[in-house]
């Protein structure tokens, strides 16, 4: 059997293992019965009837023509890579990372970083623009969330302010 | 009477100048981000809801309702000035907007989107505040049972409307409804799915799946198409005073989308989008008058109508979340989701312990209509002005203010860990196919539907047939049965995929 929609199979294929997954979980928690609902017994519930969605999906995508085959289509590695990593070094600039002994760097540096990580997701990437990008939305953000909304954020790196 | 008391009240919490000013800044910040194309409500009220943690719970609302109209509205002068559509309910704007702005005359399309809108506003305000009451009654005759069932009802509504396969969307909501799960179950203490890490045990955060897949997972998605060569109106737009004759084929229609936009609006899973499909539809079918420009080439119609139900829509699309405390979109399932951050579970209830909040935000609306009229007829400069940054400059911020956003939620990175991996899983629903808006409007409602199922069965004794014996629960059980016959009906089948193509 050949795959009529790409698209189509994968997502099925992913309620599938999900369902199974929440599924399989639900069983190490109490399960009960109708009556008396235990903790395991509504996601069981749920998960079986994902999986079997997931089952449906995917028996259609196997079954029902396409013009095309639906393809998925190349994945955008760059953007991916580039905004998530943008994200999750926001993250440790911010917060530091005991784990690695990575100290905590403050909002403005990881302002900075953050700027140029996902910039370069793009297709055209300038120092300067970024550059200038960058400390405006550091400025902005100091002023818009440190000083107007007063959220608690560690604005320099700890060895700076001590 | 009541209707005028209670609106009066309503007006006296809106009209301090406290709440006056978050209805502007909520009404300004929502049209700021809602023009930028790509952003859709969505995404807005996710971004600017951390900006509302430290309000009293009032204003917060009204700067959240005032975001989500000028979210809203941006969406459409996007439409008409760059042929983008900011957001799923201006599609169809898009279509006559645009082509009057090739033609010079982006003023009255926007005038009537802004005029259109405002009538469309103030008449769906009033149908809230009628309506509220009444429903409020009917909402305290609800047993478990019919909860459960009416939400299984607003879920197969709100799937039924979403575009593309049917059978995917309703996979959405389960995968919704089981990350909803996530996190310490209420009634027995365990801690579900949340393989001993701390921070799981108080379940996923909505703002976290919002924001990644709403927020990364489009901007990835975005990135990876070649950019598009834009055509924007930078040029002044002059004229913005609609002409007589656009007066008159103007006024009709904007009534007419007003009633389409109130009626759907108020539909478990209706709201913005559907209300502008229909209404773009009927104004199609009617007939031309002599001398008048056809559909698609500009014709005033084409934007007044939809526009007004848009905004009919949304605004009614707040009685089932107010009255009955069960959201009918995505955008109304931030809205609990805000809500519960301060404390106010959302349904009948708030109308009788919490009527200053209720009355307020409503009288708000009505006063977020008016300000979008005045913000935006003098500042469509400054909108058109934003239109022209180019998207390499903007989605760094975006990435931004979602990262901060989330960390100040908690002000914990396990947010911002989160974030992360809900923009990965986002491009990979955008990559198959997967409409996101189901998914968010399970998670919120997943607990809901767990304790109700739970208090059902408890009451019935584990018989399931509760959920059809009761004449209440069985009327929505049915009801979401038809809408689901009615969808797979060959006939409309075709109609419904043709519509979606359309986009």
């Amino acid at each position: 059997m050949r795959i009529k929609s790409q698209k189509d199979f994968f997502a099925g294929l992913l309620y599938f293992a999900v369902g199974v997954a929440f599924a399989w979980g639900a069983t190490n928690y109490n399960i009960g019965d109708g009556a008396r609902m235990g903790p395991g017994y509504f996601p069981l519930l749920l998960g079986i009837v994902l999986a079997i969605i997931g089952g449906i999906v995917m028996f259609q995508a196997m079954v029902v023509e396409t013009p095309d085959g639906d393809p998925i289509g190349k994945w955008a590695w760059k953007p991916l890579v580039f905004i998530i990593a943008a994200n999750f070094l926001f993250g440790i600039l911010l917060g530091g990372w005991p784990l690695l002994g990575i100290p905590a760097m403050g909002l403005i540096i990881a302002i900075f970083v953050l700027t140029f990580v996902a910039a370069a997701a793009g297709t055209e990437f300038k120092f300067i623009e970024v550059l200038i990008l960058a400390i405006l939305l550091a400025a902005l953000s100091w002023f818009a969330f440190v000083w107007g909304l007063n959220l608690q954020f560690q604005v320099w790196p700890t060895f700076i302010t001590g | 009477m009541d209707l005028i008391n209670n609106l009066s009240l309503g007006f006296s919490v809106a009209f301090t100048m406290q709440n006056l000013m978050y209805a502007f800044i909520g009404c300004f910040l929502g049209t700021l981000i809602g023009v930028l194309p790509g952003v859709g409500p969505v995404a807005t009220i996710a971004m600017l809801l951390p900006a509302t943690y430290a309000l009293p719970p009032v204003a917060a609302l009204i700067m959240l309702a005032g975001i989500y109209y000028g979210a809203q509205y941006g969406g459409s002068t996007t439409a008409i000035l760059v042929n983008l559509p900011g957001e799923s309910s201006s599609v169809v704007t898009v279509i006559d907007g645009y082509q009057m702005a090739r033609k010079g005359r982006a003023g009255p399309a926007l005038a009537a989107a802004g005029i259109g809108s405002f009538i469309a506003g103030c008449f769906g305000t009033l149908i809230l505040a009628g309506f509220a009451v009444p429903l409020t009654e009917v909402a305290f005759k609800f047993g478990p049972a019919e909860y459960f069932s009416l939400m299984i009802l607003g879920l197969i509504g709100a799937v039924v409307l979403a575009s593309g396969s049917l059978i995917k969307a309703i996979g959405m909501i389960v995968l919704g409804l089981l990350l909803g799960l996530v996190g310490t179950d209420v009634n027995s203490g365990v801690a579900r799915y949340s393989f001993d890490i701390p921070e799981l045990t108080d379940g996923i955060g909505f703002i976290v799946i919002a924001m990644g897949v709403f927020g990364y997972g489009e901007i990835i998605a975005n990135l990876s198409h070649p950019a598009e060569q834009r055509e924007v109106f930078t040029g002044k737009v002059e004229h913005i005073y609609p002409t007589k004759e656009d007066w008159k084929l103007m006024m009709p229609a904007i009534l007419r989308g007003t009633m389409i936009g109130s009626a759907l609006g108020i539909l478990p899973g209706g709201g913005a989008m559907l209300s502008a499909f229909a209404a773009y539809t009927i104004e199609k079918k009617t007939k031309l008058k002599p001398g008048e420009v056809p559909f698609g080439k500009g014709n005033i119609r084409g934007v007044a109508s939809p526009e007004s139900a848009n905004n009919a829509g949304s605004q009614t699309s707040f009685i089932p979340l107010l009255t009955l405390g069960i959201p009918p979109n995505a955008v109304m399932a931030l809205m609990v989701g805000a809500m519960t951050i301060h404390n106010i579970q959302p349904g009948p209830q708030v109308m009788t312990s919490n009527p200053e909040l209720f009355w307020g935000l409503i009288a708000s609306m009505w006063l977020g209509n008016l300000m979008l009229i005045i913000l935006n007829l003098p500042l469509i400069g400054l909108w058109i002005k934003l239109l022209t940054v180019p998207y390499r400059w903007l989605f760094p911020a975006i990435v931004l203010f979602c990262a901060i956003g989330v960390y100040s939620t908690n002000n914990n990175t396990w947010d911002v860990w989160m974030v992360g991996w809900f923009g990965i899983i986002g491009y990979i629903f955008i990559k198959l196919g997967m409409e996101p808006a189901p998914l968010l409007l399970g998670f919120i409602l997943g607990p809901m539907m767990e304790e109700n199922l739970r208090r059902a069965l408890l009451l019935s004794r584990g018989d399931w047939s509760v959920l059809v014996t009761r004449p209440l629960s069985a009327t929505l059980l049915g009801l979401a049965l038809l809408l689901l016959i009615i969808v797979l009906l060959p006939a409309v089948k075709s109609k419904r995929e043709e519509a979606f193509v359309e986009e």
